[in-house]
C-alpha cells in the first residue's frame, strides 16, 4: 500500500480512492463508554454528515480521528496509511487531518494572519512570505482579506469560525473534521460558515461535519451517519436516511428535530 | 386643561424615552466634583488630626530631632542616594536571573506525563523550600556558608552571591505566578495548536506561554516591589549599599535621619511601579471586559490611577 508520507503537496500523492477507513473503534472516558465499536469507510471527495443526539459521541469520533484522544481499541487509517499503529509520528498525522471546533479556538494573541500562517512557518517549515501568500489566498477566496491584521475578538463569531477553517485549511489537510462548526453561533451568522462549507465540497475537499444542522446535512452530505449511544445505528445517502429512516430510534430522532423546527417535515 | 387630556400626556411622557433618560452630563459632571471635593476635605481632616496627635505627643520632640534633623539630612542624602545605584543594579541583575530561571521552573513542573516526574519532582521541592525558608537565612547561608567553604574557583564576592539568593529566592515564587498563567490558558488552546500538527513544545512556546505571560505581568511587578526591597537584605553579608551605608551614617552622627532618607528613597521608587501596577491590572480588566462587550472604559481607566472611583 503506498502510504503518504509528504504532507506539503498531498495533490501529488497516489491515491487508492480509501480516503478514511475506522474499524470497531472503541473508546471509553473512565468508565464511560462512549464508542462503542465504529466501523466508518470513506472514499475520496466525500462529505459524511454524522448526526445524532448530543452524548451519541460525534465529537469524540472526530477527536479521536485527528487522535486528539487515545483510542482504546480498533485501528484508523488515513489514505491507506495506519495513524493507530504504535510508533506513529502524532504531529505528523495531525497535519495531514484538520479540524475545526465549535469554539473557533483562534489564537487571541495573534492577527488573523498570524492564527493562519503559524502552523505553516512552525510546522511545514514554510518561509514567512510564502506562508503569508498561502495565507492571503485562502484569506481572499473567503472574504476575510480586510480582516488580515485583525484580532480574533474584533470579529464576528462567524468571521472567526471562517478564520478558523482558513486556519485548518492552510495546512493542505487530506481531510478536514467540522465538529459542529455552527453550533455556537447567532443564527443569522450561520449562513456565512455553511457557505463556506459549501464551496469547500464544491472543490472536492473530504471532510466529516458531525452537525446539528440537519437541512444542511442533506443538502451538502454524499452519506449520512446516524450514531447513536457509540454506534453507527444508521447510514445511507441523505435522502434515504431522511426521507425513510430504517430505525426506529432514527425516525424518533428526526421527529424531534422536525419538532424543534430545525428541519422541514419532508412528505 | 380636562382631566382626560392631561391623562393622555402623561402617558406619553411616560412612554417618552427622554423623560426617564439619565439627567443630562453637566449634572453628573457637577456630581462627580462634590465627591472630589468631599474626598479632599475628609483626607485633609484625617491627616491633621493625625498629624496633630504626633506633634502634641509627649516624646514628639526627642523623635523630632533624632529623625528630622535638617541639617543631618542634607548632608545625608547624597552619599545614601550613591549607595543606592548598588541596590539597582542588584535588583536588575537578579531580575533578569530571575524571568528566566523562574520559567524554566515553571515549565518543568507543567510537563505532563511519567516520564518527567523527575523534573517535575525537583522542581516542586525546590519551588517549596525556597518559599518556605526566611530570606535572611538563605542570604547568610550562601554568602558566609559557601565561600566560608574554600573550594577553588567559587568566587567569595558578597554581591555575587547576594545575587544568587534573591534569584533562588524570588524564583520559587515567580515560578508559581508563571504556572498559574500557565494554566489560566485554557487547554482548548493547546488542543488547537496540536491539531494542526504543532509539537507540545511549540504550542507551549508560540501559544499558551505568550497568553500566560501577558496575564502575569500585573502579580510579576507586586514581586518586583517586593525584591526592590529586599535588596536591602543583602546588607546582612557585607555588600555596602543603601541600607548598610545608612547604618553607617547613623551611627557616625548618632542621628536616625539617615533613615527617613532611605524611606523617601524607597518611596520615590517603589510607589509608582505600584501605580504601573494597579493601573495594569484595571487595563487588563478592562480589556477583558471590553472583548465581551466591544466598548472600552477609557475614562473610568484615567481615574484609577489614582485610585479614585473604587
Amino acid at each position: 500500500m503506498s502510504a503518504a508520507t509528504e504532507p506539503m503537496e498531498p495533490m501529488e500523492r497516489q491515491r487508492n480512492g480509501t480516503a478514511l477507513e475506522v474499524q470497531g473503534l472503541w473508546k471509553s472516558f473512565g468508565q464511560l463508554p462512549v464508542l462503542r465499536g465504529i466501523d466508518l469507510r470513506m472514499a475520496e471527495h466525500e462529505i459524511v454528515a454524522v448526526i445524532g443526539a448530543s452524548g451519541s459521541g460525534k465529537s469524540t469520533l472526530l477527536r479521536c480521528i485527528n487522535l486528539t484522544e487515545p483510542i482504546d481499541a480498533g485501528r484508523i487509517a488515513v489514505e491507506g496509511e495506519e495513524i493507530t499503529a504504535d510508533g506513529v509520528d502524532v504531529d505528523r498525522i495531525r497535519r495531514r487531518i484538520g479540524i475545526v471546533f465549535q469554539a473557533f479556538n483562534l489564537f487571541p494573541h495573534m492577527s488573523v494572519l498570524e492564527n493562519v500562517t503559524l502552523a505553516p512557518r512552525k510546522v511545514l517549515r514554510l518561509s514567512p512570505a510564502d506562508a503569508d501568500a498561502r495565507a492571503t489566498e485562502l484569506l481572499e477566496r473567503f472574504g476575510l482579506a480586510d480582516k488580515r491584521h485583525d484580532y480574533p475578538d474584533r470579529l464576528s463569531g462567524g468571521q472567526q469560525q471562517r478564520v478558523a477553517i482558513v486556519r485548518a485549511l492552510a495546512m493542505q489537510p487530506d481531510l478536514l473534521l467540522l465538529d459542529e462548526v455552527t453550533s455556537a453561533l447567532d443564527p443569522e451568522l450561520v449562513a456565512e460558515v455553511l457557505n463556506v462549507i459549501r464551496e469547500l465540497a464544491a472543490s472536492g475537499m473530504t471532510m466529516i461535519l458531525a452537525t446539528h444542522e440537519m437541512g444542511f446535512a442533506r443538502d451538502i452530505a454524499s452519506r449520512v451517519v446516524f450514531l447513536d449511544q457509540g454506534r453507527v445505528l444508521e447510514e445511507g445517502p441523505p435522502e434515504q436516511i431522511f426521507r425513510n429512516p430504517q430505525e426506529p430510534r432514527t425516525r424518533e430522532f428526526l421527529q424531534r428535530i422536525i419538532d424543534a423546527g430545525r428541519l422541514e417535515a419532508t412528505e | 386643561m380636562s382631566g382626560p387630556q392631561r391623562q393622555a400626556e402623561e402617558f406619553e411622557a411616560a412612554l417618552d424615552p427622554t423623560a426617564t433618560a439619565p439627567p443630562p452630563s453637566s449634572a453628573r459632571g457637577s456630581g462627580s466634583g462634590r465627591s472630589l471635593l468631599i474626598a479632599v476635605l475628609s483626607t485633609v481632616l484625617v491627616f491633621a488630626a493625625l498629624g496633630f496627635l504626633a506633634v502634641n505627643a509627649p516624646g514628639w520632640d526627642r523623635v523630632r530631632n533624632a529623625f528630622l534633623d535638617g541639617e543631618n539630612f542634607t548632608e545625608s542624602a547624597p552619599g545614601i542616594i550613591a549607595k543606592f545605584g548598588t541596590n539597582i543594579a542588584l535588583f536588575l541583575i537578579a531580575e533578569v536571573l530571575i524571568l528566566g530561571f523562574a520559567l524554566v521552573i515553571a515549565v518543568l513542573r507543567s510537563l505532563p506525563g511519567p516520564v518527567f516526574f523527575p523534573l517535575r519532582l525537583l522542581a516542586t521541592i525546590y519551588a517549596d523550600l525556597f518559599r518556605a525558608l526566611p530570606g535572611v537565612l538563605v542570604i547568610y547561608v550562601l554568602g558566609f556558608g559557601i565561600p566560608g567553604l574554600r573550594m577553588p574557583g567559587v568566587p567569595n564576592d558578597p554581591f555575587f552571591w547576594g545575587v544568587v539568593a534573591l534569584t533562588l529566592l524570588y524564583s520559587a515564587y515567580v515560578s508559581e505566578v508563571y504556572r498559574a498563567g500557565i494554566e489560566s490558558v485554557h487547554p482548548s488552546q493547546a488542543a488547537a495548536a496540536r491539531s494542526l500538527g504543532l509539537s507540545q513544545l511549540q504550542a507551549l512556546r508560540y501559544v499558551v506561554l505568550p497568553q500566560a505571560i501577558r496575564r502575569v505581568i500585573p502579580p510579576l511587578l507586586n514581586d518586583f516591589i517586593g525584591l526592590q526591597k529586599d535588596t536591602v537584605l543583602v546588607s546582612f553579608i557585607g555588600v555596602v549599599e543603601i541600607f548598610r551605608q545608612t547604618q553607617i551614617r547613623q551611627q557616625a552622627t548618632f542621628n536616625f535621619t539617615p533613615y527617613l532618607v532611605t524611606a523617601l528613597v524607597f518611596l520615590a521608587v517603589t510607589i509608582p511601579l505600584a501605580r504601573l501596577t494597579d493601573w495594569l491590572v484595571a487595563r487588563e480588566r478592562d480589556r477583558r471586559y471590553a472583548a465581551t462587550v466591544q466598548a472600552g472604559s477609557r475614562s473610568a481607566r484615567r481615574g484609577r490611577l489614582l485610585g479614585f472611583g473604587r
